[in-house]
């Protein structure tokens, strides 16, 4: 008789269950060093494993990596607040309008707006990301109008891609936004391509990959792993850990591996495993790692841990996988009340003052909608010529789509 | 019955019958599939039999050829065909030359499934149509259903078949038949005949097309979805249109094409691909060779366009009704 027995990872809890995150090691704030900038694999182990945290349960921003940021001015904090409430407007009034049919698809970052809000904020004019289709609050940051972001949602003339794409696949070349595919891990080899272009042409920018835990799984997540650690080119790899993968729990791609952030030492590239709700944490380590990767100290992967309040997409009902309320058991609590918390503590901010810039930004979002929206949505279309999708196969139309064309009607 | 319901009731039969089945894919097991065609089917035949995987469809595929290699025959979702590429290497490559090239010492018994198509707005990443992709690589079979009652009797034919099958869900039919006109009324499977499925095992082989309808003044060579977008366009360009579901493009039933083309004279082919190497110049090019001198007029193709499929021009994109319409009219002139 055999022995051998297959594993079946399992969520903590589904959809009759309490939620349960007892497993979650959730260590102080304030806990770990500042790494030297040439840290390597082996020594970045504690980094890997453990998790990086700056604000504490009272919001306090305490330990080195509160240090690391020096004094720091309301002003960058407030403005990474507005960010991410405008992420959380934008997300709201979207959802809302595909709900009402103006639009086919969308998809919420709820929960995840510190990683992308603060990761921007410290990168460079011609840096570039190479996002998934769940990191729209890079082009938030970024300061990209909200004219083309909707735009592109409603598919209608301000749509930078004329109608191209599905909902939410930005492109954004001048906010260093690289063309998102629906095909998982594609861009993860990408960023390291892109990055060693950018080491031979000697321009000092640096490329950042970004890729769910569910798609670590995939094969072009371990070549980008393996081509950086090969030939070290200035990149910063980000893993955003949401617990979900659409229905799938987060171990089945994660297996025997600690973290996402261990995976990386194998390959010999240091890690570093962030609290991804703290925006103090996130724009600590993105300033250390973007610093790093720019001047020459190779690779490094930075997992972000999160929790994905939302559904996958406007197509997914997770109560059908995981408990109703899990998210409100989510041990890291939310970004926006953490920093929120933390600038009060300050001095900065207060109750009063958030309701009102909730409400300003919600305005603000609202009115660009509305005029975007008469620009065409899919209840009331104004539709981009269907020739326009001949255009851009080739650099020259060859003469068989030029025929095709015709034969379309233009 | 819907598609879905039927691919389900298909699956259902096999593990219930045979304990070398075995299903799995992204979000298939607890979950039941993005779809929804396996829900409840771990519940009811147990981890082992129905789980859930990483995002990787080249280990899913490439589990699938090592169980298969010593006997067990795996069922294996991928999400949707455009994600079926990471896994082409080892379709093409392996699973489909396992057989050849050990002379019979190892075999490869699989089943991949993956939904196919357009028609629900998914852009460019959830609407292509791949199979000529596979019907160009010898070792493999390449089946697509039109309705519930031929899915769940192919489904079975190909769990049962000895050698690799790719199994395209024409996913704009998973819930009713589709004519062609997205802003018109969906209709249920319930309404329709092939929406009717029988309980328990039944087959329907591989390799047999089926005469959807019967016509005398033009053949139509249409699988998966554009079978009843035919029908609806032969209907309003009042054409006695002979429209042949293929069912299975390889092998093919190449007796039951020549005999409606060598009464009919004339034949359209349609098909979602995209045009140029699509599947639609291979019927053409064994229809001429089969029935040249039988034909009265030159074969014509009505395809999806040489470019990426489109969010927006979805509708412009789609070989649509009147497309096809006029392509019946057209060969249809003396
Ligand atoms: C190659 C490929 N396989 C499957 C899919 C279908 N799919 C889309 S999103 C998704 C889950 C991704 O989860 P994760 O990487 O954790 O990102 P998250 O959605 O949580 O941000 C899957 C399986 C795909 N887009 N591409
Ligand atoms: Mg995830």
């Amino acid at each position: 008789m055999s022995t051998a027995r297959l594993s079946f990872p399992r969520p903590p809890a589904r959809p009759d269950q309490a939620p349960d995150f007892s497993a979650i090691v959730v260590p102080q704030a304030g806990a770990l060093p500042v790494p030297p900038p040439d840290l390597d694999a082996g020594a970045s182990r504690p980094f890997a494993t453990g998790m990086i945290r700056v604000l504490d349960d009272d919001g306090r921003a305490v330990g080195p990596w509160a240090e690391y940021l020096g004094d720091l001015s309301a002003e960058p904090l407030l403005r990474g607040l507005r960010d991410m409430l405008r992420m959380r407007a934008v997300d709201r009034r979207m959802l809302n309008a595909q709900r009402q049919g103006k639009t086919s698809f969308y998809l919420q970052c709820t929960g995840e707006e510190a990683i992308g809000c603060g990761f921007q904020r410290e990168l460079s004019p011609g840096d570039m990301n190479f996002p998934t289709y769940r990191q729209q609050s890079l082009l938030i940051a970024a300061d990209y109008p909200l004219e083309a972001l909707m735009g592109q949602l409603y598919s209608n003339d301000l749509d930078p891609l004329q109608g191209r794409q599905l909902p939410i696949m930005h492109s954004a070349r001048d906010h260093g936004f690289f063309s998102i595919s629906g095909n998982l891990g594609t861009q993860y080899v990408q960023a390291v391509g892109w990055a060693m272009g950018c080491a031979l042409r000697g321009t000092g920018e640096i490329a950042a990959g970004w890729i769910g835990d569910g798609a670590t799984a995939s094969n072009d997540f371990h070549s980008a792993l393996l081509s950086a650690s090969v030939y070290l080119p200035p990149v910063v790899l980000n893993v955003v850990n949401n617990q979900w993968a659409i229905s799938t729990y987060t171990g089945v791609a994660a297996g025997q591996s600690e973290t996402y952030a261990a995976r990386a030492l194998g390959y010999g590239i240091p890690a570093l495993r962030v609290d991804g709700n703290d925006y103090l944490a996130v724009i600590a380590v993105s300033r250390w790692a973007i610093e790093r990767a720019r001047n020459g100290h190779g690779p490094v992967l930075i997992e972000w841990f999160t929790y994905r309040v939302a559904a996958h997409s406007t197509s997914d009902d997770p109560t059908a996988y995981r408990p109703r309320d899990e998210a409100k058991a989510w041990p890291l609590g939310d970004p926006v009340d953490r920093l929120k918390t933390h600038l009060i503590l300050r001095g900065d901010w207060s109750e009063d003052r958030h309701r009102q810039a909730e409400a300003e930004i919600l305005d603000e979002v609202t009115t660009v909608q509305k005029a975007v929206e008469a620009h065409g949505t899919f209840v009331d279309p104004q539709p981009i010529s269907p020739a326009e999708i001949f255009r851009g196969v080739y650099a020259e139309p060859p003469p068989h789509l030029r025929r095709q064309r015709q034969e379309m009607g233009f | 019955m819907t598609m879905i319901e039927a691919l389900r009731s298909a699956m259902d039969v096999k593990l219930a019958s045979d304990p070398s089945v075995i299903i799995f894919g992204e979000d298939v097991g607890y979950f039941g599939g993005v779809f929804r065609c396996t829900a409840g089917l771990q519940a009811r035949h147990g981890e082992e039999r129905v789980f859930d995987t990483p995002i990787n469809e080249s280990a899913i595929v490439g589990l699938a050829v090592g169980m298969a290699a010593q006997g067990m025959r795996p069922c294996v979702e991928i999400q949707f065909a455009d994600y079926v590429f990471p896994a082409y290497d080892q379709i093409t490559q392996e699973a489909a030359r396992l057989r050849h090239r050990s002379n019979g010492q190892f075999t490869c018994p699989l089943v991949i499934r993956m939904p196919t198509g357009g028609g629900i707005f998914g852009g460019q990443t959830h609407s292509q149509s791949p199979e000529a992709l596979f019907t160009h690589v010898a070792g493999l079979k390449v089946v697509i259903p039109a309705t519930p009652h031929d899915a769940k009797g192919l489904l079975i034919a190909a769990i049962e078949d000895p050698d690799p099958v790719i199994f395209l869900e024409p996913k704009r039919i998973y819930n009713g038949p589709f004519y062609g006109d997205h802003s018109g009324k969906s209709v249920p499977w319930a309404s329709h005949d092939g929406g009717e499925v029988p309980e328990g095992h039944f087959v329907v082989p591989l390799g047999q097309a089926r005469v959807h309808r019967e016509g005398a003044g033009v053949t139509v060579l249409a699988y998966g979805t554009m079978v009843h977008v035919a029908e609806a366009a032969a209907a309003a360009a009042g054409v006695d249109a002979e429209i042949i579901d293929l069912r299975t493009l390889l092998p093919l039933d190449l007796e039951t094409i020549t005999a409606s083309v060598q009464k009919t004279g004339r034949c359209v082919v349609v098909h979602e691909a995209t045009r140029t190497s699509g599947f639609g110049a291979e019927l053409i090019a064994e229809i001429q060779e089969a029935c040249f001198w039988h034909l009265r007029a030159p074969l014509l193709r009505v395809t999806g366009w040489d470019a990426p499929y489109p969010h927006a021009q979805e509708w412009d994109y789609f070989p649509s009704p009147a497309r096809i319409a006029r392509a019946l009219l057209e060969v249809g002139k003396d």
